[in-house]
């Protein structure tokens, strides 16, 4: 009856055989997925092609998906001029420190806020959560931060406002409230404290939470530039990547400033190759890392579509 | 405020203990939501008096509060202008698009994927439609700009070596509506497609064989069994989006549009407005009384989709 092994469709233990209708959505699904796949990647493929073009190519040819005329000019100046470091140094210092001190305050306030037992859960959750139904909007937030808090040209201006959001908490709470209630019973009955139940018992089961919740701090950390643009102004030297990128894009002084250092005046700049070696540099990494975490990203869209 | 909140709530169970006792007992909990309760009250609650600004003629010397009072003149003269109702139409308008197309979008393609049987294409194309979603939204601007650039732009290289005139979308504010849709959908549909997809997945199996053996094609087993068990989730994500549909994607439209004031006619959101009006212009109290209006209509829309969603769907009510 089937005569290859694709035609046989598995649904369970039996194989049924293909209709018409299957192949025709088949077909679409095939054609329609590698057609979007490919518009996915296609934007980046021209940054990285240009990136390795000289400069006078690109200004008569345009961009490039494959380098016309090869060259690593772009990246001896971005990166011979070592600001970069600084920033990949602040970037990942930041994303370091301000993931791992989310992730903490994030699993405690979540594993709180879960146990059916404590009082105040539901009046903290509703505050937590009202911050994010009604807000005092942006004009206040930077007269606050900047005036009262005096934090302008600091990076805990940046550091801070990233570090948790309601949306993370209730994720982290959907997640713990998976595990047995009967785990922090037995503790207690042993005699353990609730800080000694949650470093001891819960913090060892939730480890896929802690890895999706994780990254999506440190992707919002890596990512960073809102916040910078608010509160870094030019007096600061050293700015996040992203940030970084945002003032080469926007601004011709900070192209300049990018390769700085190496006595050329603004005109023989290579504006457009510079700026793309600089996403390049600034967007690898996450990249790169990317396809290895994907599966905790799904794996939070899921429990997070739903309610806390 | 939330204190009061908290202490009312622990009261309930307490009986005849005092509230002393019980907050005492459950000390140590309290504790650990103690660095989240003060971050939310020193980013969120403290700067909630600030929104007096929109309702001051702010001056720099005086402050928030030293500043004249001027009542609802800075809300009139927004009004007057037609500024809040263009900012508005423009917000509601996008966010629509971007909500219908994006979920119709991301269920199509979630269907798709459920047909796929090779695991590598699917692995591999899941792979590089979440691509998108992983880049700072800077990237996005740049993607966009050497893409459409009138000088070097890809897509003008291309319509020059066509022979044909170049397109010049950065003056053009008629095409973005059509453009920064598309750009949503491609940063957008990897990540929503996947909520769609798990949904799929969590289908009775048997069902799906049953209707084959009674002869349903593939289309009839997408129309008659995989839409109407999505249903729910679709209504509730839509819910949930239309709650938000006063909140503009900002990213997206700052670092595309940016301050190319040709294009503000049909791509001015709130969230752009109220930022040039605080960083550029430094005009707190008219910045301050945007945000105030988006703030209170947003939140009367997210009550009213919640009451919805307690409707017709309990378990997925916020509240």
């Amino acid at each position: 009856m089937a005569k290859a092994k694709d035609m046989d469709f598995e649904v369970g233990n039996s194989k049924i055989r293909l209709g018409v209708s299957d192949y025709i959505v088949r077909g679409i699904g095939y054609f329609f997925i590698t057609f979007y796949a490919v518009a996915c990647v296609f934007p980046f493929l021209i940054i990285i092609g240009t990136s390795f073009t000289s400069e006078s190519y690109i200004r008569t040819h345009g961009v490039q998906l494959f380098p016309g005329d090869f060259s690593v000019k772009a990246y001896e100046m971005v990166i011979g001029s070592g600001n970069i470091w600084k920033s990949y140094a602040l970037t990942i210092g930041m994303t370091l420190i301000g993931t791992v001190c989310g992730l903490l305050i994030i699993a405690m306030t979540g594993y709180a806020l879960q146990r059916k037992d404590f009082p105040l859960r539901n009046g903290i959750s509703f505050y937590i959560y009202f911050t994010s139904l009604f807000s005092a909007g942006l004009a206040p937030y930077y007269l606050l931060m900047t005036q009262t808090y005096k934090l302008l040209d600091s990076y805990f201006a940046v550091l801070l406002p990233l570090m948790m959001s309601p949306w993370l908490i209730i994720l982290m709470k959907n997640f713990i409230k998976q595990i047995p209630h009967e785990i922090t019973e037995s503790g207690k009955i042993d005699g353990a404290g609730d800080m000694t139940v949650f470093v001891y018992l819960i913090l060892p089961m939730i480890k896929p939470a802690l890895a999706t919740i994780g990254l999506f701090l440190a992707l919002g950390y890596w990512n960073e530039w809102y916040q910078s643009s608010l509160f870094l102004t030019a007096r600061v030297t050293v700015k996040p990547l992203q940030y970084t990128l945002y003032e080469i894009v926007n601004k011709l002084d900070a192209l300049r400033n990018s390769v700085a250092g190496q006595y050329i005046t603004l005109t023989d700049i290579p504006e457009q190759s510079v700026k793309m070696a600089n996403a390049v540099l600034a967007t690898g990494p996450i990249v790169l890392l990317y396809p290895f975490v994907q599966k905790y990203f799904i794996g939070g869209i899921t429990v997070g579509a739903v309610k806390g | 405020m939330a204190r009061k909140e908290s202490v009312s709530t622990g009261n309930a169970p307490a009986k005849k203990k005092s509230i002393l006792q019980v907050l005492w007992r459950y000390r140590v909990l309290e504790l650990m939501c103690l660095p989240a309760v003060v971050f939310f009250f020193l980013f969120s609650y403290m700067p909630m008096p600030g929104i007096y600004v929109a309702f001051v003629k702010y001056n720099y010397r005086n402050g928030i509060f030293g500043s004249k009072f001027v009542g609802l003149q800075n809300f009139e003269f927004l009004a007057e202008s037609g500024k809040l109702f263009s900012l508005t139409r423009n917000t509601v308008l996008y966010n629509l698009a971007f909500i219908a197309l994006g979920n119709l979008l991301a269920v199509f393609v979630a269907i798709l994927l459920n047909e796929i049987r090779s695991k590598w294409f699917k692995k591999v194309s899941q792979t590089l439609m979440f691509l998108p979603y992983f880049i700072s939204q800077v990237l996005v601007g740049l993607l966009v700009y050497s893409l459409l650039n009138y000088d070097t732009g890809f897509v003008n290289e291309i319509l020059t070596g066509m022979g044909k005139a170049k397109w010049q979308p950065y003056s053009d504010p008629s095409v973005w509506p059509v453009l920064l849709v598309l750009i949503h959908l491609w940063q957008q549909t990897g990540y929503n497609s996947v909520v769609y997809f798990a949904a799929i997945c969590g289908i009775d199996a048997e069902i799906i064989e049953a209707a084959k053996v009674d002869g349903a094609n593939a289309f009839q087993r997408i129309r008659y069994i995989i839409l109407p068990s999505l249903r729910s989730t679709i209504v509730i994500l839509l819910l949930f989006a239309l709650g938000g549909i006063v909140r503009g994607n900002f990213g997206l439209f700052w670092n595309i549009i940016g301050s190319n004031s040709m294009l503000y006619d049909t791509t001015d959101i709130i969230e752009t407005f109220v930022y040039r009006a605080t960083m550029s212009d430094f005009n707190f109290s008219t910045a301050s009384a945007v945000g105030f209006y988006q703030s209170v209509v947003g939140f009367v829309i997210v009550m009213i989709a919640n009451y919805i969603i307690k409707k017709i769907e309990p378990d997925y009510s916020l509240f």
